[in-house]
């Protein structure tokens, strides 16, 4: 079959940045958990790093334009994401799963990643086949067909990532996904991010080091709503000693970074 | 389409030996896609061994097909049965629904009282209203809020499954106890215009409830004490609830930007 390519699949990007926030300023409830923040983020694996309370969350509800930046700037795939911004294009190219992720227990996984897709309006002919290729992609296609209250923790996450990445997004958030996968889900789950980084910018909240070292090719680390450090993995691992706590190279060079920031902070 | 190309040509394409231009091949490749008999020509012309080797693929092919698992059949979807909002919706209703009657039943004991039907048809629709646009009983609300298909068409959707149901017990209890049709609909689609075009402020949930605490205090209450029907529902008020309806869904729709997060404020 010939299908017609349309000017928009081939038109050169023109955005420097997929994510690109520019004195970024977020509230959490009456709590400003994002406080100018600075950030330019191309394709690739970006993990982002921070204690609890950092931030985080906050910050991937503002990308995934789930909440209103209370100032600043935020650019989205070239588009201005703002309070009057039309959003629908961006979404469209949008994968997001959230930290607490909330589903409609009578659906089946299947049904539950169609239901995504048909909100991510793809177009009708295109969800049964993407809706199998992300299924198979999360490794759940035994348990396609069985109800989402059925599902153990670790497949509800995985569930949750299928339906993020069904649209084939530009743009992928996950907030916590590796919370509740068993180590070799981890491993298969780190080549899936792997894979998805070569030509989409995805973006990994995480508090396992570990998971950043291994399958991102960039680290973002921020306290308190504030950019501590931007840098490649190999980088992040250089910044720690001997001295600092952690039991791996890269959980040193963490430790390093928040110490350095924390006392030039407290100074 | 073009013309069928020559069978000479079509024997040089098949023929790897034979010196055929690029261009010429695309063409025929081209061609061949969309053309059975064509692609039949193409098959004549090759080689027994290449022949031999296509049916021992398609043979392979067919036992993985059969070996593998079998496709996902495509099931109906049940609107009814798997939306979530309808089972979310259906004790809010069914309560709806029972106090309508109770009204209707108040109305066969005290006739004297001024019609109860019509004093509630404006608030009848604002619970389901309510419950169907608010994060805390939509437990993936935050997977559609960052969908491009969040916003008020999805709110309207919505609401108009509550209207299907709340409109049809409201016209049978007005019927039933004889208040005006006219007077029972319009001020129910006026307040679900009105929690819409509020709701587009200070959320869904906070205007259903507004609003419903504001006539219940305006309007109900004193109706009841001193048994009069209010100025606000005589027979001649109906052009008036009707363009207020209008005037407020026009606002409303004005007003869509504020839908796209459903975070905002419910």
């Amino acid at each position: 079959m010939m299908r017609t390519v349309s000017a928009a699949e081939t038109a050169p990007t023109i955005h420097p940045w997929a994510v690109h926030a520019e004195g970024l300023r977020v509230r959490a409830g009456r709590h400003l958990a994002v406080d100018g923040l600075d950030l330019a983020l191309g394709t690739g694996v970006h993990g982002l790093l921070g204690p609890n309370g950092a931030g985080k969350t906050t910050l991937m509800r503002a990308l995934a334009t789930v909440l209103k930046p209370a100032g600043g700037r935020l650019t989205l795939l070239g588009e201005p994401v703002d309070a009057r911004a039309n959003l629908r294009p961006v979404r469209r190219a949008l994968g997001y799963l959230p930290q607490q992720f909330g589903f409609y227990p009578r659906f089946t996984v299947r049904e539950f990643v169609e239901y995504m897709a048909w909100l991510k309006e793809m177009p009708k002919t295109a969800i049964p086949g993407a809706v199998q290729r992300a299924i198979d992609r999360v490794g759940l296609q035994a348990k396609a067909g069985a109800r989402m209250k059925t599902l153990s923790g670790g497949m509800l996450r995985r569930a949750g990532i299928a339906q993020a990445i069904v649209n084939d997004p530009a743009v992928l958030l996950l907030d916590e996904p590796t919370v509740g996968l068993d180590p070799e889900q981890r491993l298969e789950f780190r080549e899936l991010l792997r894979d998805l980084g070569v030509d989409s910018c995805v973006v990994v909240s995480t508090h396992l080091v570990e998971d950043v070292a291994t399958a991102c090719t960039d680290v973002v680390m921020i306290n308190e709503g504030r950019l501590v450090y931007q840098g490649t993995t190999d980088d992040l691992v250089t910044q720690g000693g001997e001295g600092d706590a952690g039991d791996s190279p890269a959980e040193r060079g963490y430790s390093a970074l928040l110490r350095r920031h924390r006392a030039a902070a407290g100074r | 389409m073009t013309t069928h190309p020559s069978p000479a040509m079509i024997a040089r394409y098949a023929d790897r030996e034979a010196d055929l231009d690029e261009v010429t091949a695309w063409s025929v490749e081209v061609h061949l896609e969309d053309c059975a008999d064509c692609r039949a020509l193409v098959a004549d012309s090759t080689t027994d061994d290449t022949r031999t080797l296509l049916a021992r693929i398609a043979a392979s092919v067919d036992h993985d097909i059969a070996a593998g698992p079998a496709p996902e059949r495509r099931r109906r979807w049940s609107a009814a049965r798997n939306r979530w909002l309808v089972w979310q919706l259906v004790p809010w209703l069914t309560m709806t629904v029972a106090v309508l009657g109770c009204a209707v039943l108040l109305q066969a004991l005290r006739p004297d009282l001024p019609s109860l039907v019509s004093l509630l048809a404006p608030v009848a629709p604002l619970p389901g209203v309510a419950i169907a646009w608010s994060r805390r009983h939509d437990p993936a609300w935050e997977l559609i809020a960052g969908t491009p298909a969040a916003g008020l068409a999805m709110l309207l959707r919505r609401t108009a499954a509550v209207l299907v149901v709340v409109v049809p017990a409201l016209a049978l209890a007005g019927t039933r106890t004889g208040a005006s049709l006219a007077l029972t609909l319009l001020p129910c689609l006026t307040f679900t215009a009105a929690t819409i075009a509020l709701g587009a402020f200070v959320g869904v949930r906070f205007a259903a409830l507004g609003l419903g605490v504001a006539w219940t205090l305006a309007v109900v209450v004193p109706a009841v004490v001193t048994t009069h029907l209010p100025a606000v529902m005589q027979p001649g008020s109906s052009p008036v609830w009707a363009l207020l309806t209008l005037a407020l869904a026009g606002f409303a729709a004005t007003q869509a930007n504020n839908f796209r997060r459903l975070s905002s404020h419910n």
